[in-house]
């Protein structure tokens, strides 16, 4: 059980990083001064035991298969690190004038060309840190092109019910009035129920395809028309990209807005919840209102910061972009160029139908369908039959040395396990990942009990959330404290 | 099953006791159980008004929330303090220690809303909480 | 590229599944294929990427020059450790902590973010991180409408401008309005007598310290008047490395603080990413956004870690959510954790002092050119503001031009400012450096007053 870091280490330890300058109170008044710095003092050496022996605590990519469905966990090149660390990228001052900075710029701009090319976008913008970060931009782009055209009484987005949290939350935070369109039993959204909200109050419908059940929405241009009609804009979440690129475009599905999660899509690492890279993609009549500045071309072929943007709805972040995680999606992209994207793309779909093949005989799989990059499978039947469930399969899965799938989610699905493979992963991968659940199903039907004991080989078991929730309500529970006790 | 006979029920579950012109309100056992262990439950405050079949407050637990609406309109006299600082109560005690507020009722309280029997069979009709 | 299939796994695999080929199994509906080149390049070979990127990195000039821009980006020491362990693969490639049994390595490092941020800022508890510093403002004014139930906030113009503008973009299609407070000659914010009541009251108020221009603003006032009209006060930090040694958010009575980690361990990078904190007192638990890691155990007894309060969050409340941040900044925030490991409370208030002292020996040095004087009379961490005989934005071009980013030009953000450059000097700005600047201010003022 590893220590933590405020219980290790002895005042004084540790190295000397810049010759000593003295004391703080020769150059300030002391009444400004803090009291004392309650922070460790650590030797080299614990810092790496540290920080080591947490991180072979993880489970990650560079481990074993991590079919976390919804956030495409493909292998992360280690080019992509290494052009990343570059000094002459990682040294640059984000206030460095345009001239001394062209390396990046043009990096930048050929990213924001490539991307619109891909996605069928007139531009997009590089600026936001994370897809929810994307969203919400575009529906602040939303709000401002009705605000204009003086149709702000608009003031309603349809998400399916299938949707991403981010999706609601994102137009509810601009104060966007959030209704949901169910999906029919093909799993795609319901077109007729869809048609039947759309009148003058729409402003934005919140789409994403492949869908999260790992369905084209294969009426998608029926609904843009629809959506369209009623003066509505339609918005492509892009979570799902990595079943299209190179294949299909939002912008000729229809879409008006879109985000890409750089960090699902284009190989960016995950870094256990960021940071990530989220760009807004916008149609010609919608790209004045995106983020400024955006990067442009000077007619000798320089590039430069452009902040001139009256129509623009500002800045969403203090500087530009995340720079760094744009150089390793870039890195990504000029490796494969459009046919490597596009081969990514349908060995993503090949892996996904590869394994729903193999899992189809083991739970069940809901809508008889070919998927796109992902799929959901229910463990409703085996709970009816045995009183395992899906958690306790997701759990099972831990001990066998692979990642669970997304559990429980969506919710039209009851007992659901959503997974998704990526393009990265060996047939041998997938097939040792089927064994895997085939065992963990027998082992629900011989001895349904022993499985709400596992995990028993990770490096905590089950752990109590309840106490944990209802202390930290009272916030406590939260933080390590100098007293001794952490948690009460 | 078998809901206690002495109060009613809503479909969003909510049961109310009504004794003369006070009503103690509280989520019902399927509701707890279908949430889990409660951490947390927001409710109104003493004084607050409350009108029937809005939202008067949220449970949360572990890995949900949900909306708790108000079965009567009325002003809320009382607040369970035990609740407040121990959520875990609800799932213990649902219908006795856990209950939410008590309120003064505006009107006729029973309108709308389910006898023990009613509730049953709503139930009966619903997949079974985990 | 990185895809392992070879033609016969695509084939065998094609057999299990029952279908023709590829193209077939992933076909869009009819109208919607691709029927041309989209125009990208060729794709290069590794090789050729890694060599045209590094060309890209080389042609940006002012990575390398004497560097003396601060304005919410600083240029400190990492040490190599830093990077070398908190980029291991196991943390790198991982996803959000949902699994938590494992995820302990992630979860118990957040844990170790959260405490840092705690103890650094005084305050009770922190979230798991936000994007940057502007979104942490953000997260924290929307943390203080929803405590107070009020629109308005009152914003000091000697808080980032950068980070105003982010505010404001939001603050548009929130229903938030913005009060300006102004600042002295000096750039030490002004302070009324008291607040706005009534419908006027503000929710929050808004001040940075060390503030915009460099000046360490003195909070205690600030969080009385405040909390005087039921408002939060705010804290913005913008150069969490002052937090080594100026009074902590929370001895001045700071509700809520807010700020930008990016001095503890994370390279420039243009401008990201970075890593905002937000943290407050215990009663504002429920209000921080998006993610909070919390201490518990396993079955077996164990110590353990675990994503909590998640019924706050997006994925659970949706449309009702106060915050719709679901990836955040993880291995920035593991980053700054290292880093702060590495240094210790010790190293950490050196590489301060050295801060302190080599700021004051710019503005030594600054003071003796002539036509040069120091705008900034109030106490300041790293960085301050000069007023040239010149306009900045000139000077800043031709100095650039000479190999040197002599600083920011306020004129940018304030035109009523036109002369005036904000300098910062970290540990890692040298003699020679220093030297370098003051020649070349004093060779352009020569010319300024030549060609008067």
């Amino acid at each position: 059980m590893p220590s933590l870091l405020f219980e290790q280490g002895a005042r004084g330890r540790g190295g000397d990083f810049v010759a000593s300058e003295g004391r703080p109170d020769e150059f300030l008044d002391s009444s400004l001064l803090r009291d004392e710095l309650p922070l460790p003092d650590l030797a080299e050496i614990e810092v790496a035991r540290h920080f080591t022996t947490l991180s072979h605590r993880n489970f990650a990519v560079d481990l074993n298969f991590y079919p976390l469905g919804s956030c495409t966990m493909k292998y992360n090149p280690k080019l992509n690190e290494a052009v990343s660390g570059f000094p002459g990228f990682t040294d640059l001052h984000p206030f460095a004038p345009d001239e001394g900075a062209q390396g990046a710029l043009q990096l930048l701009w050929q990213m924001e060309r490539s991307l619109a090319s891909l996605f069928g976008m007139n531009a997009f913008s590089l600026m936001p840190a994370a897809g929810a970060h994307g969203e919400i931009t575009a529906m602040l782009m939303a709000k401002r092109y009705f605000a204009q055209r003086s149709e702000g009484g608009r003031d309603t987005c349809i998400v399916p019910d299938t949707a991403h949290g981010t999706n609601p939350a994102s137009a509810a935070m601009v104060g966007y009035r959030v209704l949901s369109v169910p999906s029919t039993s093909r799993g795609r959204t319901d077109v007729e129920a869809l048609k039947k909200v759309l009148d003058g109050r729409i402003a934005v419908c919140m789409m994403t395809n492949p869908n999260t059940l790992g369905l084209f929405e294969d009426e998608i241009m029926e609904m843009t028309q629809a959506v369209h009609d009623a003066g509505g804009l339609m918005y492509y979440d892009g979570a799902n990209a990595n079943a299209i690129v190179g294949l299909c475009r939002p912008g000729d599905m229809g879409f008006d807005l879109m985000h890409l999660n750089l960090h699902k899509t284009f190989s960016v690492p995950h870094g256990g919840g960021g940071p990530g890279s989220g760009p807004v993609g916008a149609s010609s009549e919608l790209t004045r209102y995106l983020p400024k500045p955006m990067v442009a071309k000077r007619a000798d072929g320089g590039f430069f910061l452009q902040h001139d943007m009256p129509d623009s709805i500002g800045a969403v972040r203090a500087f530009w972009t995340h720079f760094l995680a744009i150089v390793r999606a870039y890195a990504y992209v000029i490796v494969h160029g459009e046919e490597g994207l596009k081969r990514n793309s349908l060995l993503a779909v090949l892996n996904a139908n590869y394994l729903r093949a193999k899992v189809k005989d083991l739970l069940t799989v809901p809508y008889d369908d070919f998927c796109r990059h992902e799929f959901v499978c229910s463990a409703e039947s085996l709970k009816r039959e045995t009183g395992v469930r899906a958690l306790d399969l997701a759990k099972g899965l831990l001990d066998a040395g692979v990642h669970a799938p997304t559990m429980y989610w969506p919710h039209v699905v009851a007992e659901c396990l959503m997974i998704e493979p990526t393009e990265t992963e060996t047939r041998a991968t997938l097939d040792s990942f089927a064994e895997s659940l085939r065992a963990l199903v027998a082992t629900a039907y011989e001895d349904p009990q022993s499985m709400a004991r596992l995990p028993m080989h990770t490096a905590v078991r089950r752990v109590d959330e309840a106490r944990v929730g209802r202390l930290a309500n009272k916030g406590v529970g939260l933080r390590w404290s100098p007293d001794g006790s952490t948690a009460e | 099953m078998g809901q206690p006979a002495d109060r009613l029920y809503t479909k969003e579950h909510e049961w109310v006791k009504v004794d003369s012109d006070t009503a103690t309100i509280g989520i019902t056992d399927y509701a707890q159980s279908s949430l889990g262990d409660i951490v947390y439950v927001e409710m109104p405050k003493t004084g607050a008004r409350i009108e029937r079949s809005k939202t008067m407050g949220v449970v949360e637990s572990v890995k949900a929330v949900s909306d708790i609406y108000a079965p009567v309109s009325g002003t809320v006299m009382e607040v369970n303090a035990t609740v407040d600082s121990d959520p875990a109560t609800v799932n213990g005690d649902p219908y006795g220690a856990g209950w939410l507020i008590k309120v003064t009722v505006d009107g006729d309280a029973s309108q709308g809303l389910l006898a023990a029997s009613e509730y049953d069979a709503l139930l009966d009709a619903q997949p079974h909480a985990t | 590229m990185y895809a392992p299939h070879t033609d016969s796994d695509v084939r065998a695999m094609l057999d299990v599944i029952g279908e023709p080929s590829l193209e077939a199994l992933s076909a869009p509906p009819p109208g919607l294929e691709i029927r041309q080149s989209l125009g990208l390049a060729p794709p290069m070979a590794e090789s050729d990427a890694y060599t045209f990127l590094r060309s890209l990195a080389s042609a940006n000039q002012a990575s390398t020059m004497p560097c003396f821009l601060g304005a919410g980006a600083y240029r400190h020491y990492i040490p190599p450790a830093v990077p070398w362990f908190a980029t291991r693969s196991e943390f790198l490639t991982a996803y959000t902590p949902y699994q938590a049994e494992a995820s302990q390595g992630s979860l118990q490092a957040i844990y170790e973010w959260q405490t840092y941020i705690c103890l650094l800022t005084g305050l009770d508890v922190s979230n798991a991180s936000v994007y940057d510093g502007a979104t942490a403002l953000l997260e924290g004014v929307i943390m203080a409408a929803n405590a107070t139930g009020r629109r308005r906030v009152a914003v000091s113009r000697a808080v980032h401008p950068l980070y105003r503008a982010v505010l404001s973009t939001y603050a548009a299609g929130m229903g938030i309005q913005i009060d300006e407070l102004e600042f002295d000659v000096a750039g030490v914010t002004v302070q009324p007598g008291e607040l706005p009541s009534g419908s006027q009251a503000p929710a929050a108020v808004v001040i940075q310290s060390p503030n915009f221009f460099g000046c360490v603003e003195d909070m205690k006032p600030w969080s009385r008047l405040s909390k005087n009209c039921g408002a939060l006060s705010i804290q913005v930090i913008a150069e969490a490395l002052s937090l080594a040694v100026l009074k902590s958010p929370g001895e001045s009575g700071v509700d809520v603080a807010v700020g930008e980690a990016q001095s503890l361990g994370l390279p420039l990078g243009y401008g990201g990413p970075y890593c905002g904190f937000v943290a407050a007192t215990k009663e504002h638990v429920r209000r921080l956004p998006g993610r909070l890691v919390g201490e518990t155990t396993d079955v077996d007894g164990r110590r353990a870690y675990v994503l909590t309060l998640q019924g706050r969050e997006q994925h659970i409340r949706r449309e009702l959510a106060t915050s719709n941040i679901c990836t955040n900044q993880a291995l920035c925030a593991l980053i700054v954790t290292v880093y702060l490991a590495t240094v210790g409370a010790k190293g950490l208030r050196a590489i301060a002092v050295s801060n302190l002292k080599r700021a004051r020996q710019l503005a030594e040095a600054l003071r003796e050119v002539e036509g040069i004087s120091i705008r900034s009379t109030s106490a300041f961490f790293n960085e301050f503001v000069v007023d040239l005989p010149l306009p900045a934005a000139d000077v800043a071009d031709s100095l650039q031009r000479r190999g040197i980013l002599a600083g920011l030009p306020l004129s940018r953000f304030y035109p009523q400012l036109p002369a005036s450059l904000l300098v910062c000097a970290t540990e890692l700005t040298s003699a020679s450096d220093i030297r370098r600047l003051s020649q070349a201010l004093a060779e352009e003022s020569r010319h300024a007053v030549a060609a008067v």
